[in-house]
């Protein structure tokens, strides 16, 4: 419900696809869905119910995913080998999840979602000085090595084409499993997760590990959306625009990811992530 | 929307790579001699080309809805309405008729919809790129991510 806040259709329509463009920008860059801006947007500030917050919120994930990884899947960014082979196990988390999600009360998720938002943080900046270092050779691994994960891409940044050997594949799966089960409570990506496991436990790269993330963030959150739908959770007037806006962004996103530096790269989502967390947490403790 | 492959790659067969998003499953019978395809080039295609319709719709949609309700520049009782409970369709014989009625609102779900729609669209694709690439194991990985997301859909269609 949008009753304190006195705006018209138009107004809200206009706010929301403004929000939109600017959740799908930063969401193609970090992997992760414009969901973490979206949903504080929509219910603290618009004060719309969770449940359309939160639908409007997958096809978010869904457009900043597929507008995004248009760009990263031609430019050899994301690795698609890598996400199939995670995509089982994050789209049986999203159905566990989305399962899971009508028995959750609304402020246990937002703790559960700040949280996991903390975490993921605190976990990613650890790394934060070996980004535009050249990279050490991880362990061999033979499954890895069996499933032909390991790829290159070229880095508009340091114009140099960066090779890297993917290793802990399992480690992955266990971690995308809780990846998507989050995902389907939340009605995030969980980039937030996706990132974080594909970064510290697989040892991709940041730029592989966002391209990747929002190239599969896509599948996870159609996984969920089809029951979303049909519980009458997404909204037409509220993910419309959202839908527009977030597409627009993520269009404009992906042509930056590779000139970015690799260490601002996951400055920034640090920050993301500690912002969302702040709120989130703030919202679940004083209800 | 250009189908030309950059420079920098192999030319896709032209046989396959005419429709990437109409005909999505290459099947390696028909076309044995299309290895290696550019996978990359097809699925990237295949979203952007989903995403620019779904878009098209969804805009379509909004601007009925305004042409046909000018006090929803004006009238903020209105939005409390639109963003109710149950103010919209969410089944899909309830879509379809309102697309058929015309209705801004359904517009907008049909887009929506097919948004939905792109990333199952790209799992079936993939798997029909590893077929054709006689990669069994991605064949058998890819299989069963699609097999979880039909799974997915139906649970939704039961609820």
């Amino acid at each position: 419900m949008a009753a304190a806040l006195d705006a018209t259709p138009f107004n809200f329509v206009a706010i929301v696809m403004l929000v939109s463009m600017g959740a799908g920008l930063l969401g193609s860059l970090l992997g992760l869905g414009g969901g973490l801006i979206l949903i504080p947007v929509l219910t603290l500030v618009l004060k719309v119910d969770i449940r359309y917050a939160v639908g409007a919120s997958i096809v978010s994930v869904i457009a900043t995913s597929s507008g995004a990884a248009a760009a990263y899947v031609r430019d050899g960014l994301a690795n698609l080998r890598v996400a199939m082979f995670l995509e089982l196990a994050t789209v049986a988390g999203a159905l566990t999840g989305a399962m899971l999600a009508g028995m959750v009360s609304g402020r246990a998720l937002y703790l559960l979602f700040g949280a996991v938002m903390a975490y993921s943080a605190l976990a990613m900046l650890r790394k934060l000085r070996d980004d535009d270092a050249p990279r050490e050779e991880p362990p061999p691994d033979a499954l890895a090595d069996r499933l032909a994960l390991h790829g290159s891409y070229y880095d508009a940044s340091t114009e140099r084409e960066v090779t890297y050997r993917v290793h802990r594949p399992l480690a992955g799966l266990g971690l995308m499993y809780v990846a998507g089960t989050v995902s389907g409570l939340l009605g995030i990506g969980s980039g937030a997760l996706k990132v974080p496991a594909m970064d510290l436990a697989m040892g991709l790269p940041i730029k592989v590990s966002t391209a990747t993330s929002n190239f599969m963030i896509g599948v996870t959150a159609a996984a969920s959306a089809g029951i979303y739908f049909a519980r009458g959770d997404i909204d037409p007037f509220i993910a419309g625009p959202v839908c527009v806006g977030v597409t627009l962004g993520a269009f404009a996103g992906s042509r930056y990811l590779t000139k970015l530096k690799s260490g601002s790269l996951r400055m920034l989502f640090v920050a993301v992530l500690l912002w969302v967390s702040f709120e989130m947490l703030s919202k679940g403790v004083h209800g | 929307m250009s189908l030309q492959a950059p420079e920098s790659r192999p030319p896709p067969d032209t046989t396959t790579a005419v429709h990437p998003v109409v005909h999505p499953v290459v099947h390696p019978a028909v076309h044995p001699e299309t290895i290696p395809l550019t996978p990359e080039l097809l699925i990237s295609q295949l979203l952007r080309g989903g995403v620019l319709l779904s878009m098209s719709l969804v805009t379509c949609g909004m601007v009925m809805t305004f042409f046909r309700h000018p006090d929803y520049f004006s009238s903020p009782d209105a939005l409390q309405r639109l963003t109710s409970p149950d103010s919209a369709p969410h089944r899909l014989p309830d879509v379809f008729e309102g697309v058929m009625a015309v209705r801004g609102q359904s517009f907008v779900m049909a887009g929506l919809l097919v948004m939905i729609t792109v990333p199952v669209l790209r799992v079936a694709l993939s798997l029909g790129i590893f077929r054709a690439q006689r990669d069994r194991t991605f064949a058998a990985i890819t299989t069963g991510v699609l097999a979880l997301l039909l799974l997915a859909f139906l649970l939704g269609g039961v609820e």
